[in-house]
């Protein structure tokens, strides 16, 4: 099956524009990959270091507030702690809503498809109020600019941010028989060493053992995070002694080298390889991919080294990735930014919202669709299964946004009849096109054609 | 092409509006039976040890120094309730509530929250996802079952009840307003895709009743703002589950998340236990009368280890315990056989030892609410189970 437009458009990509031309050929989706990130630097997202509130703030004004509990000045304590949660709910929003606006706008969305992927697979979720706006820093940081470049430095990159460090816990972890340990009688938390495993590198099936957890976990003590100094190493708190994980046996040396050179050794074992690819080829292809489309993406990834931009290549090679069959289905997020990217939206239209808007035309809507912003449920992150989404309530979801939302982001929807074009190109199917003509209204018309599952289908 | 033209185009496809399953109410069947079962997923594994207290157990104390606040409520001279619990106390002295402990699937070793929660809700070991959840077979195993029978309720997504045979699955806070001309259209254009065109019938028929349903309430005058206070998220789930159950429903699902208690477990597992305490009254509440035909299960992935950890919490572990209530069970009680906290008597000397098979305990409340045979339960519910002894917590 050779390379499609519409398909490179659609299935690797965030949708048809009538601003942007599909694709030409796959050698061009990779060259623009590997060359110069301009979506980004024309719609930014701060990472951690410039983030606004920065973690310290947001740290701050929660002590200050606790230490003046009781006293005269407990009112205004207060007041400024709900200033500056609020400018972090700003900042959240802003950055939700510039992600898709990069996937609207971009000249071909398959940076912005490898970045949700990827930040998919790295997996970090606030734990509370006060972390809602760090996740995308963390994205921007660690994930975005390594979907081009190498897997172990997206992993050293991801494993070791604040974020990370936080999410999972490993600021807390510390070996028993450290000097920190023995003083505390405090030791190990397991969280991230596990998901490491499970969910990051080798895969839940690749073959370690508790016993493995376990000293991935001892390997990691002295990984730790504050949030004035970022990420730390604290010799003090590290396990004395080599760990041995699958089989390798990793430097007794307590320095944050032994940390980043045993996961860059884990990312590039043929376990992770084969992890990898399978994920990559649900996520683009199908939840059941062609074994043959696996195994050559974890062989180049084999072959490179985890060569990220290798592997997209890989991806793009392949006839498997070029199946006529539409079986997958667009998560929510990437069902409204492709509605807005076919309604031809501008960046600052979407960006410009106001809260109220956000909660009544994107955040809202995405909860009832399924995916509530930054929030999945665990460290495995959103589902690969359309039948997760194309749920009663998901397909309800779907519908009321469909017929209510496209208007408030232009000022004028296009006519049905055009738009079934422009969303779907020559081959919306025949009840569509009737359908489309016979609707009431042109938010009707235009509804129906984003709720159709040929849209909906990639 | 204009609107008359629509009506011509549309017999010329060949799709017969008069026979749309969008536009023809469904006709929802009721249940084989009157008994009614709810199945409350704690995600993130629960420690069973810490809800449920043994403090009659002279281990119980060293492994857990801070948890052991005691701040919690006897219930016998060896059971004490987690402090979160203690609004549970009136039910479980009316015999309306108790615990099944040291209970587990047949899950080892992995202590993973996915595959956990996966062998859980398929009820099997096999989890490869082909044959759904265990809720879905019971369905699939008894004739006359309509999709109404049984309800997956709120965001998250309930393995339990997916699979061949059909379940509602609707979140409360979803509205569906549809202009009779776009519930045509829709069905014409969604027609052709399976996952699509099931979805959105469920979806139709769902906001249909619902919408039957406020207006009658509106109808009824102001009362139903009386309630005091904002109802949590969960609270909202109990109240459309007993919504349902009320009418044909007789099976419903949905899940309270938030047990995975890794440090600062004593502020963290008490607001848990309250939301989950809070959820219960909720549906015995609501379900009035048919709370004395009502079974209601709590099961989590698994228990956690039986030592706090360095961060005065608590990790992955093995042996857990079932939280139920209900009145067409026996409360009152802490079932189960206790395994013992000494070193030898812990699973890897580090987990509760479980000593029940936690699906056993939910085969035979099917079998007494729902009257399905043995062996239904133990080769098409469970695949393999051994059921082992009637339990005492069975009316």
């Amino acid at each position: 099956m050779p390379f499609d437009p519409l398909i490179a458009a659609t299935r690797f990509g965030t949708g048809l524009s009538p601003v942007h031309a599909p694709p030409s050929d796959a050698a061009a989706m990779i060259a623009r990959l590997a060359g110069p990130d301009e979506v980004a630097a024309r719609l930014p997202i701060p990472g951690l270091a410039t983030i606004q509130p920065s973690p310290a703030r947001v740290q701050d004004v929660s002590r200050a507030r606790i230490k003046a509990r009781g006293t005269p000045q407990a009112e205004e304590t207060d007041a400024i702690r709900r200033v500056v949660f609020a400018e972090a709910r700003e900042t959240q929003q802003r950055n939700a809503l510039t992600t898709i606006a990069r996937g609207v706008t971009a000249p071909d969305g398959l940076r912005e498809r490898l970045t949700a992927f990827w930040a998919d697979h790295f997996t970090v979720i606030a734990r509370n109020g006060s972390q809602n706006h760090l996740v995308s820093p963390f994205v921007a940081d660690a994930i975005r600019p390594h979907v081009a470049g190498s897997f172990g430095d997206m992993v050293v990159a991801a494993t070791t941010h604040p974020v990370m460090v936080q999410y999972l816990e490993q600021f807390r972890s510390l070996g028993p028989q450290s000097r920190q340990g023995q003083r505390t009688g405090k030791g190990l938390n397991e969280n991230l060493a596990r998901e490491l495993l499970e969910l990051h590198l080798v895969g839940v099936n690749g073959g370690y053992t508790q016993a493995d957890v376990t000293q991935m976990a001892e390997l990691l003590t002295g990984l730790s995070y504050d949030p004035t100094e970022g990420t730390t190493y604290r010799a003090g708190w590290a396990e004395p002694g080599a760990e041995v994980v699958m089989g390798r046996r990793y430097s007794a040396k307590a320095d944050m080298s032994t940390i980043t050179g045993a996961l860059r050794d884990l990312a590039v074992r043929p376990e992770t390889a084969a992890h990898v690819a399978h994920k990559l080829a649900v996520h683009f292809v199908s939840e059941t991919p062609d074994p043959d489309l696996v195994a050559s993406l974890a062989q180049r990834f084999l072959d490179t080294r985890g060569d990220l931009l290798e592997v997209s290549a890989a991806l793009l090679d392949h006839p498997a990735a070029w199946s006529p069959d539409r079986v997958k289905v667009r998560r929510p997020d990437l069902f409204l930014t492709a509605a807005l990217r076919a309604l031809a939206v501008p960046a600052d239209r979407i960006t410009g919202i106001d809260r109220r808007a956000f909660n009544t035309h994107v955040g809202g809507p995405l909860k009832l669709m399924g995916q509530p912003i930054e929030k999945p449920i665990g460290p495995d992150g959103w589902s690969e299964a359309a039948a997760t989404w194309i749920t009663p309530q998901g397909l309800a979801g779907r519908i009321g946004w469909a017929l209510r939302s496209p208007q408030h982001f232009v000022d004028a929807l296009p006519d049905p009849r055009d738009f079934v074009r422009t969303a779907l190109g020559p081959l919306a199917p025949a009840e569509l096109t009737f359908a489309v003509g016979a609707a009431e209204s042109d938010a009707d018309g235009v509804g129906l054609v984003l709720t159709s599952p040929a849209f909906q289908r990639i | 092409m204009d609107r008359r033209g629509f009506l011509l185009q549309g017999a010329a496809l060949g799709c017969s509006l008069a026979a749309s399953p969008l536009i023809t109410p469904v006709a929802l069947a009721a249940g084989p039976w009157d008994n009614r079962l709810v199945v409350i997923v704690l995600r993130g594994a629960m420690d069973g040890l810490d809800a449920i207290r043994p403090v009659g157990d002279p281990d119980y104390a060293t492994l857990r120094p801070t948890l052991n606040d005691g701040k919690a409520t006897p219930v016998s001279d060896f059971w004490a309730l987690h402090p979160g619990l203690a609004p549970l106390l009136p039910l479980w002295q009316a015999g309306e509530a108790g615990a099944v402990h040291a209970v587990s699937t047949p899950y080892r070793d992995g202590r993973s929250h996915f595959d956990g929660q996966d062998i859980l809700e398929a009820g099997t070991l096999r989890i490869d996802g082909g044959q759904g959840g265990w809720l879905n077979r019971m369905l699939g195993a008894v004739p006359g079952m309509t999709a109404e029978t049984a309800f997956a309720i709120g965001q998250d997504r309930m393995a339990i009840l997916a699979g061949p045979a059909p379940y509602l699955r609707w979140s409360p806070e979803v509205t569906l307003k549809l202009s009779p001309q776009v519930r045509r259209l829709l069905e014409l254009t969604l027609h052709e895709d399976p996952l699509f065109r099931n979805a959105a019938l469920q979806a139709v028929a769902i906001a249909d009743g619902l919408s039957v349903e406020a207006a009658m309430q509106d109808e009824g005058g102001a009362d139903m703002q009386m309630e005091a206070g904002r109802p949590g998220a969960e609270s909202a789930l109990a109240r459309f589950a007993a919504s349902r159950l009320r009418e044909e429903t007789r099976i419903a699902s949905f899940s309270i998340n938030g047990w995975d208690t890794h440090q600062n477990q004593r502020v963290g597992l008490e607001r848990t236990l309250s939301r989950l305490s809070d959820t219960i009254l909720t549906l015995r509440d609501e379900l009035g009368p048919i709370w004395q035909k009502t079974a209601v299960l709590c099961m989590t992935e698994f228990g956690r280890t039986a030592r706090e950890n360095g961060t005065r919490g608590t990790d992955h572990g093995t042996g857990g315990a079932m939280i139920y209530a209900g009145g067409a069970l026996r409360g009152g009680q802490v079932a189960g056989r206790w395994p013992g906290l000494s070193d030898q008597a812990l699973f890897e000397q580090r987990d509760v030892m479980p000593t029940g098979d936690v699906r056993a305990a939910a085969g035979w409340v099917m079998r007494s609410l729902f009257g399905l045979d043995a062996d239904v339960v133990s080769r098409v519910v469970f695949p393999g189970l051994d059921l082992g002894d009637r339990p005492e917590f069975l009316l």
